[in-house]
């Protein structure tokens, strides 16, 4: 009985005093964040983000739905991660040319860390500063929350129409032409560039874009995957089910530290058919690949630690 | 004039033709000229140009000079009202879309009941045909480019089988546009409509609170009725043939949609969402089929710089105007 009354008194204290004070420190957080926001991160972001060329529609969204309101605390985010988790050193991101542009990077770190780590140099680093257009994995579309997240940091399915639009907008268009492959390859295989898509050359020449090779270093290692299960990935419906010990880890499901090194190449120029013959277009394809290769080989080279 | 007497013309009394007048002037027919968008057509185009309508519905308030046929456009009646009506222009809104309604019906109704009247159209060289399809018969997929052009693959039917009927009245129209060039045939694909028609998409966004896919946000288009209206008045033009994709304003997030209509906006998770509505669809509590989800999940959108080009189409409406003309019609 007296337990009864006491708790019947304790929750009518708690909805006087206890809700309030909760709202008015969830309310403290809130400003806290908001004028942290305003002194640190934030006023460099707002002032990069000013001098952004964007496109925006009715409500400030572009027609893929890039929405840099709603990006910017995630462009953020994206900036803790580039300056101080994975230290990132950029180089030769002065290469890429203004107007329309084709990055072509290699892929690789089992979650797309890397093509974040692009955008970030892309928007922190280059002057002037400017959001970069990724091509995604169909299937990223159909995984919520992460549909919206990719779609309004202007992350667009891969598919050659969308790309050939927003290169016709004068947009720096990024794309992994290793694909799904590229992204969840094994430890062992680390730096070894697999199969090349042909589609970006087409698009390349048809629109007459220059291709910027873009090296990343440093992702390889932050998941060390020890195989790909095919059998399991048909199964979920995923591109690939890597095996990944350290996610059993507790703590370790975030990735490793590791020290992020990118380089951007000098600008490459093609020209011909976009409709020749695949053996024609590999040829063209082969020598973008070996630039990637070498650039990434020189990187691998330099660096003297993982993690330093 | 018509010695034969045509069954409706009792009931389509109060049509001003005497039948000592010189000969009429060439009408265009509209087929399901009782839906909203059909008597929208109706009270714009009779001004300037002679109207017939073929529907089986009744026709409240119809301005006095539109002749109206209660009839099944299936019917062989149909074929008597082009023996007797000089036909200039047929446009074809009568496509069925009730989900409730069983496939066979659809089917006869759309597939065998449109073929007949492309028969007729055929058979009395009329020299005009508009097809209002949809830009559904695209249909939502994660990997759809955010612009369909007119000559992307329909494979709306793949997820979706009850609307395989309506991509069939699709390629229907565009066999006999190749098959049959005297006739200028024209097939508009909207995006959703919006506006007083009771369509899917009007009718979602009529709902007193909107359920939204969690965790999906995904780029839409709307188009106001009167915009697909003028862009039919277009399509009649003479010297206009073709495919033309119709959208109305740019693209915006379908939860910009919900946030001009002002009503709450409520996710709910995938799995939920279509377990509940399949519950709910069995049980007749609703009128959205488990696989119309995919259409607040995955993009379907057009290229409508064809319809913009060669239609001369500028939609008029601004997204928000569009959206809260669902209102102009009581839920449900």
């Amino acid at each position: 009985m007296r337990t009864t009354q006491a708790l019947a008194r304790w929750s009518r204290d708690a909805a006087r005093d206890a809700l309030p004070l909760a709202q008015r420190i969830v309310a403290t957080a809130a400003q806290g964040a908001e004028a942290a926001w305003r002194t640190f991160i934030g006023q460099q972001i707002e002032a990069r983000l000013a001098r952004v060329p964007v496109h925006p529609g009715p409500g400030g969204v572009d027609p893929f739905g890039l929405d840099l309101e709603w990006g910017k605390y995630v462009l953020a985010a994206v900036a803790f991660l580039h300056r101080k988790y994975f230290r990132t050193e950029v180089h030769g991101v002065e290469h890429v040319p203004a107007g329309r542009v084709l990055l072509i990077a290699n892929h690789s770190g089992q979650v797309p860390i890397d093509a974040a780590m692009i955008g970030a140099s892309m928007f922190f680093d280059a002057e002037p500063p400017r959001i970069l257009r990724s091509m995604v994995e169909k299937w990223s579309q159909t995984l919520p929350f992460v549909s919206v997240l990719f779609t309004r940091m202007g992350q667009v399915v891969g598919v050659p129409e969308n790309a050939r639009r927003l290169l016709e907008f004068g947009e720096a268009v990024l794309v992994f032409p290793e694909g799904a492959k590229g992204i969840s390859k094994p430890f062992r295989q680390r730096y070894q560039l697999t199969e090349f898509g042909l589609g970006f050359m087409r698009l390349a020449l048809e629109t007459e874009t220059p291709i910027v090779p873009v090296a990343v270093i440093g992702a390889e290692e932050q998941y060390v995957n020890l195989a790909n299960v095919g059998a399991v990935a048909k199964k979920l419906g995923m591109p690939s089910f890597p095996v990944i010990p350290q996610l059993l880890v507790p703590g370790l499901q975030l990735p490793l530290p590791t020290k992020y090194r990118i380089y951007f190449g000098e600008p490459m120029r093609f020209y011909g058919d976009p409709d020749d013959d695949d053996a024609v277009i590999e040829e063209k394809v082969w020598v973008v690949k070996a630039t990637v290769q070498s650039m990434i080989n020189r990187g691998l080279k330099e660096r003297r630690g993982i993690f330093t | 004039m018509s010695d034969e007497p045509v069954a409706a013309e009792g009931r389509a009394a109060g049509s001003p033709r005497a039948p000592d007048a010189r000969p009429p002037e060439p009408a265009v027919v509209i087929t399901g000229i009782c839906g909203r968008l059909g008597r929208r057509l109706a009270r714009r185009l009779h001004r300037e140009r002679r109207v017939v309508g073929i529907d089986r519905r009744p026709f409240p308030d119809r301005p006095k000079d539109v002749v109206h046929y209660p009839v099944d456009f299936r019917r062989k009646k149909t074929r008597d009202i082009f023996r007797s009506e000089n036909t200039a222009a047929v446009v074809h809104l009568g496509v069925m879309h009730d989900p409730r309604v069983s496939a066979t019906v659809h089917h006869d109704w759309n597939v065998a009941g449109f073929q007949k009247l492309l028969d007729s159209v055929a058979a009395f060289r009329i020299p005009k045909l508009v097809v209002l399809s949809s830009a559904n018969v695209y249909g939502p997929r994660p990997d759809n480019p955010q612009f369909l052009p007119e000559d992307w693959p329909l494979l709306g039917g793949a997820s979706f089988s009850e609307i395989r009927d309506l991509i069939e009245v699709d390629m229907l129209a565009q066999s006999f546009f190749w098959k049959h060039p005297e006739t200028e045939t024209v097939i508009l694909r909207p995006v959703h409509i919006v506006g007083t028609v009771k369509n899917a998409a009007s009718n979602y966004l009529r709902l007193p609170v909107i359920p939204t896919v969690m965790g999906f946000d995904p780029m839409v288009q709307v188009v106001h009725e009167d915009d697909v209206m003028r862009a039919l008045l277009l399509a009649l033009r003479p010297g206009v043939r073709g495919i033309f994709n119709l959208a109305g304003p740019p693209p915006a997030p379908l939860s910009r949609l919900v946030k001009a209509l002002g009503r709450p906006q409520l996710p709910v998770p995938h799995a939920l969402f279509q377990g509940a509505l399949k519950q709910m669809w069995n049980m007749h509590l609703t009128s959205f089929p488990a696989p119309e989800i995919d259409h607040i999940r995955y993009v379907c959108m057009v290229d409508d710089r064809r319809a913009r080009e060669v239609l001369g189409y500028a939609p008029l409406y601004s997204l928000e105007e569009s959206v809260r003309a669902v209102d102009e019609e009581r839920w449900p």
